[in-house]
């Protein structure tokens, strides 16, 4: 689901349908009631490829102590707001 | 019909008591999402009835606001076509009620758009982008319930024989309302006729042409419907949540 123009998809759920076309429809019902969206992508369970919970330690631990990785060191000038 | 006050409870009664109707699958579709997406529907025709029948209090000029519109009359006094009233049957019935109902209703509320009466086409402008979907929903199951299996198609097919009758009450000449219901006939026939025709359905033959909704003669189906619609109200006046 996109919730606005400019923002990324978001997963927000997922439902039952027989094929592609309906699974829109069902999504459309279930997830746009309080105009939370202005497009939806549906994706069957079967295509998606997900990084297994015992992999964890593998996967993202070595992240954890790479501070460099992140913008943090640059002097941010005085007036400038949004950097 | 005469004048605008009739007008607009017709096209009230419709919707209202089409919600009602729909409004009974809750907790019994076939599957969950379909629940959700009858309620949905039900729900957008209870909006367009409560814009409706308030207008239509006001163009009466009695005092009658939307819940003594919808809760106050008796069936003699409800303009609503017979097609609504109909029972739900089975889910193939629903859904050919539903078709023909939103291709009556999409042209109708278009048409009113761009109607002289701002109210109305306020009105019309804001339901017909619910109807395109009603329209939507109502044709990917007829399509798949006629061109599915054997027994879906003969089931889609009995449903569509079953209520085509009560279709032709719905375009009844009226040249002097905002929208005169008869030029509305091709347009629904052009749309109904693609959707059979990608369901591998027969259109029936046109014969039988029940009618009397207009002016208030209704199938015994509606009774029973208005009972438990009103019950509440008519036991509590004015009774909120």
């Amino acid at each position: 689901m996109r919730a606005r123009r400019g923002l990324s998809h978001t997963h927000v759920g997922s439902l039952h349908a027989p094929d592609a076309e309906l699974a829109l429809r069902n999504a459309r019902d279930l997830y746009t009631r309080r105009q939370e969206g202005v497009s939806i992508w549906v994706v069957p369970a079967s295509a998606i490829t997900a990084s297994s919970p015992d992999e964890k330690d593998a996967f993202f631990d070595p992240a954890a102590d790479k501070v460099y990785r992140h913008p943090t060191f640059y002097d941010v000038p005085d007036g400038v707001a949004h950097l | 019909m005469i004048g605008p006050f009739d007008f607009a409870l017709a096209l009230g009664d419709d919707a209202l008591v089409a919600a009602q109707r729909l409004a009974e699958w809750t907790t019994r579709a076939p599957e969950m999402e379909e629940d959700i997406a009858l309620a949905n529907i039900a729900l957008d025709q209870l909006g367009a009835a409560r814009l409706l029948l308030s207008y239509a209090g006001e163009l009466e000029g009695a005092g009658r606001d939307e819940d003594a519109l919808a809760f106050l009359r008796d069936d003699r006094e409800f303009r609503n076509c017979l097609l609504v009233e109909l029972p739900n049957g089975d889910f193939a019935v629903t859904m050919a009620k539903l078709l023909f109902l939103a291709a009556y209703q999409l042209p109708l509320y278009t048409a009113l758009a761009g109607c002289a009466d701002e109210r109305l086409a306020a009105i019309g402008a804001k339901a017909r982008k619910e109807s395109a979907y009603h329209l939507d929903h109502a044709s990917t199951w007829v399509r798949r319930l006629g061109d599915g299996t054997e027994e879906s198609h003969r089931r889609m097919q009995a449903a569509v024989d079953q209520v085509w009758p009560y279709v032709h009450e719905l375009f009844a000449p009226d040249p002097a309302a905002p929208v005169d219901p008869a030029t509305l006939r091709a347009d629904f026939d052009a749309r109904v006729a693609a959707v059979l025709d990608e369901a591998t359905l027969t259109r029936p033959e046109s014969g039988w042409a029940p009618a009397g909704g207009r002016d208030g003669v209704h199938t015994e189906h509606l009774s029973f419907l208005l009972a438990e619609m009103q019950v509440l109200h008519r036991a509590h006046p004015g009774a909120r949540w």
